[in-house]
């Protein structure tokens, strides 16, 4: 029996990797998605049928409980949401790890082994500091906790202490592992340090403080299966903890910063500050100008930011795409890495408004695309797209790859103002004589340009 | 002679290089989904909160692994699910080729 188990934790895993190399195409994406849930589904009924299965009462109110709460929330998400969304499923997942590991410790026979004890320490701060961690990360996206970084001195002096005094607790516990109080003690140790790991890091930077913590979620999940002895928690946690680790350093190349860069650099201070600088010159457009130019423009490539979502304007973006394909103008989309609030977030809330995926480009694949291009239409993006990246070497942005707007014969800029990104960065691409800058909120302009669009 | 714990620590190891190979390979496109699924994966724990939760115990073994089950269980069913809503989303642009 406890071999055939073990057989269909083997099918599981398989099912997972499979499920993940779907995704490697939208075409196959979905199909993905559905074996690694069959995958999942498999090893849940493989598991009531185990011997310490005795009394089911508890499984039955936790599964429909969360099932219930689980169902409801992916049902009703906005896709703006998404972020927070994750985070906190990363955090539940981290959450669980960490209960289980102690559950197995309470309910353990004897002293457990010193390769489960050691796991278990592991398991337990590394899940628990993804609890608490991604939960100050959901609060920050929600709007709930302030976005900019909070720091106090000695921060990281605290939190290196504290990691020593968790390091000592695990060794005295994996020394001695009949007392459970280090244990206690290590897992309120992780909760604060989850938190404090989490607050210094400015909104800006929640790509990947969220894809780091989706590594821990899985690193916790490998670290249970250790204490476990089962090792689809094993595959199922490393296949996860390598996908959020890849994930968080496509986001850093992206904004060329390194890791610890991101993690203790307290950026995001300078919010909306930025250098002003000499009164420069800006001509300001209308919809009405817009128009002339993108009606007779060839070819349009179209730059969203965040700013686009945030203004709820997708759905009239892609209408304004669409009637300009109409008229015969070749529409594409840029899309940077850091575009929206998590890796491939603008992607999604394109594709939710209905804008192929086949229209939706990659810097790489269309940045050499821009030269040729009539026009280059930028709406709610900033830092993505400022030149200062690429040669003033005292700005935070220096080196980060932009997509090349300016290359194109005319760069169109909707913004509500002249305001810096968040890196605090002025954008001259704002004062350039090729440049239009239409002012204000992106939703009411588009729909301007798509009403007179209607009605040429 | 290896033990049970080596064999587990070559899985652990192997499987990251497979998560590797397999990851890159998904395009920045896929990459929210990516995390939501690879997310409802990593609830996989929800394996050993059913034990915890179904072994009999009473007291604090049993409350930890409920609060596991729950806990797990909202991360697999809203991942997949919440995966699934926006892959669905996904289309090619069926007025051209």
């Amino acid at each position: 029996m406890e071999n055939l188990a073990n057989i269909a934790y083997l099918v599981s895993a398989v099912f997972f990797i499979f499920g993940l190399k779907g995704l490697s195409s939208p075409k196959t994406a979905r199909r993905g998605n559905i074996l690694a849930s069959i995958g999942m589904l498999l090893a849940i009924v493989v598991t009531l049928f185990d011997k310490d299965i005795i009394d089911p009462t508890l499984i039955i109110v936790g599964v429909t409980v969360g099932g219930a709460i689980g169902a409801y929330s992916a049902k009703k998400v906005q896709m703006t949401a998404m972020p927070q969304m994750v985070a906190i499923f990363n955090g539940l997942g981290g959450g669980a790890s960490a209960l289980v590991a102690m559950a197995e410790f309470f309910r353990m026979v004897g002293q457990p082994e010193i390769n489960v004890s050691i796991t278990l320490v592991l398991s337990l701060l590394i899940g628990t500091v993804t609890f608490t961690g991604s939960f100050i990360a959901f609060g920050k996206l929600q709007g709930f906790l302030k976005s900019a970084p909070v720091s106090f001195p000695m921060q990281q002096l605290l939190n290196i202490l504290l990691f020593v005094v968790v390091a000592v607790l695990g060794a005295l516990f994996v020394l001695d592992p009949a007392v459970a109080n280090p244990l206690l003690v290590i897992a309120i140790i992780a909760a604060a340090l989850g938190i404090l790991l989490v607050i210094p890091i400015g909104g800006a930077d929640m790509p990947v403080v969220i894809s780091l913590l989706n590594s821990y979620s899985g690193m916790a999940a490998a670290m249970t299966g250790f204490v476990l002895s089962n090792n689809v928690l094993i595959i199922a946690g490393a296949l996860v903890g390598a996908s959020g680790l890849i994930l968080t350093n496509i986001m850093c190349v992206a904004m060329n910063r390194s890791l610890a860069n991101v993690l203790f650099g307290k950026v995001g201070v300078a919010e909306g500050m930025g250098p002003v600088g000499e009164k420069k010159h800006v001509t300001r457009y209308t919809p009405d100008d817009a128009l002339v130019v993108l009606e007779n423009a060839s070819s349009v490539i179209i730059v969203p930011g965040y700013g686009l979502a945030a203004a709820q304007a997708q759905h009239v973006m892609q209408e304004t795409a669409s009637l300009l394909s109409d008229n015969g103008v070749k529409v594409s989309y840029a899309i940077h890495p850091v575009a929206g609030r998590m890796p491939g977030h603008m992607n999604v809330l394109l594709a939710e408004a209905n804008v192929p995926y086949d229209d939706l480009y990659e810097m790489d694949a269309i940045n050499d695309d821009f030269q040729n291009t009539d026009v280059s239409l930028v709406v709610g993006a900033n830092d993505v797209v400022n030149p200062a990246a690429r040669y003033k070497k005292e700005s935070v942005l220096y080196g980060m790859p932009i997509l090349n707007v300016d290359h194109a014969g005319t760069v169109m800029i909707v913004k509500r103002s002249l305001s810096p990104g968040f890196a605090g960065e002025d954008n001259e691409l704002f004062y350039d004589e090729k440049t239009m800058m239409v002012f204000g909120d992106a939703k009411k302009i588009l729909t301007d340009i798509a009403n007179l669009l209607k009605s040429s | 002679m290896i033990g049970p714990l080596l064999v587990s620590l070559y899985i652990f190891v192997l499987a990251i290089f497979v998560g590797f190979e397999v990851i890159t390979k998904v395009p920045p496109l896929l990459h929210t989904p990516l995390m939501s699924g690879s997310n409802a994966i990593s609830g996989i724990t929800v394996v050993g909160a059913l034990i915890s939760a179904g072994a009999g115990e009473t007291g604090l073994s049993a409350i930890l692994g409920l609060i596991a089950v729950i806990f797990a269980t909202i991360n697999v069913v809203g991942g997949f699910l919440v995966t699934d809503r926006m892959l669905e989303m996904f289309k090619k642009d069926k007025t051209r080729g």
